[in-house]
């Protein structure tokens, strides 16, 4: 009996941190930083750090005047505190460790395979246009809330 | 000792307002300060030209911030609107110095590939102020 009891406790015990798992898993909720947040956002959603691991975001934020086509440059105090703010927050689990090629969040795997049903004639949408445009389908994207439940993809 | 310290205080702050010229806070101010800096008129109608065509390269400003700016536009990358230029149609336009340096000098990278100059400036915003909804 007392086995019993033990392993009921071991496997509530792993199904609640599964589920935390799942969960942190899920969320990117962390303290806006207001500069992040009134730079980043002023292209495309300001998207959230744990989206990335620090050698991503370093990269970025060395190379803002070829930013993905356009200059971004920032002043040099702007740069180093939402650098900081990002190394800080950077993403470290499993699937967000990697450095996906070109430090593009659309290139990781995990975000292929999160996307694999979504068809190309989806993504060219005009009112999607791109994978840098997360808010057309995910309206909490902005506030790092990616739940899939929440997903609305436009015509 | 009193007055030592009053200039050890004073001094700097009045060199610091003294130095900020660039910081006007209306799109007049800026407008002016540009034309100061370019030392030419400000001419609206070369300001369109310039804004609205293209530099050599893949875009011309009107490409995200449309060709009458007095509406919405939209990044030509992210698809993210951009509320319009004219300061008739939005008030918050040319109004902090600093983000107006900011994207001039970004845009017209990308724009032209090189920074605009003062007199390019001086035109665009002249051009943008005659500009009603």
């Amino acid at each position: 009996m007392k086995k019993i009891l033990t392993t009921l406790a071991a496997a509530a015990t792993l199904a609640l941190s599964l589920s935390g798992l799942a969960h942190a898993d899920r969320s990117y909720d962390v303290a806006p930083n207001a500069k992040h947040q009134q730079e980043c956002s002023s292209c495309h959603v300001a998207y959230p750090p744990g989206l990335l691991p620090a050698a991503s975001w370093a990269r970025i934020m060395g190379g803002l005047s070829k930013h993905y086509g356009t200059d971004a440059s920032l002043d040099e105090a702007s740069t180093q505190e939402i650098g900081a703010w990002l190394k800080a927050h950077a993403g470290n689990d499993k699937r967000a460790r990697e450095e996906p090629p070109q430090d593009r969040i659309s290139k990781a795997s995990w975000f292929v395979r999160k996307h694999d049903e979504v068809s190309a004639a989806t993504w060219k949408r005009a009112s999607v246009g791109s994978a840098a445009n997360c808010s057309a389908c995910h309206s909490g994207a902005a506030k790092g809330d990616f739940n899939e439940h929440a997903v609305r993809i436009p015509k | 000792m009193s007055y030592l310290k009053f200039f050890a205080l004073a001094t700097p702050l009045a060199l610091a307002l003294l130095s900020t010229p660039a910081q006007a806070q209306t799109p007049a101010e800026q407008l002016a300060a540009y034309v100061a800096q370019s030392g030419q008129p400000a001419q609206a109608a070369r300001g369109q030209e310039f804004f609205t065509t293209k530099h050599g390269k893949d875009w011309s400003c009107s490409s995200c911030h449309t060709a009458k700016p007095t509406v919405d536009g939209k990044h030509a990358s992210t698809g993210k609107l951009i509320t319009p230029m004219a300061p008739a149609a939005n008030a918050q336009r040319f109004t902090d110095a600093a983000k107006t340096e900011k994207w001039f000098r970004r845009n017209c990278n990308d724009v032209v590939g090189r920074e605009c100059t003062a007199t390019e400036k001086a035109d665009v915003i002249s051009w943008l102020l005659t500009l009603k909804p």
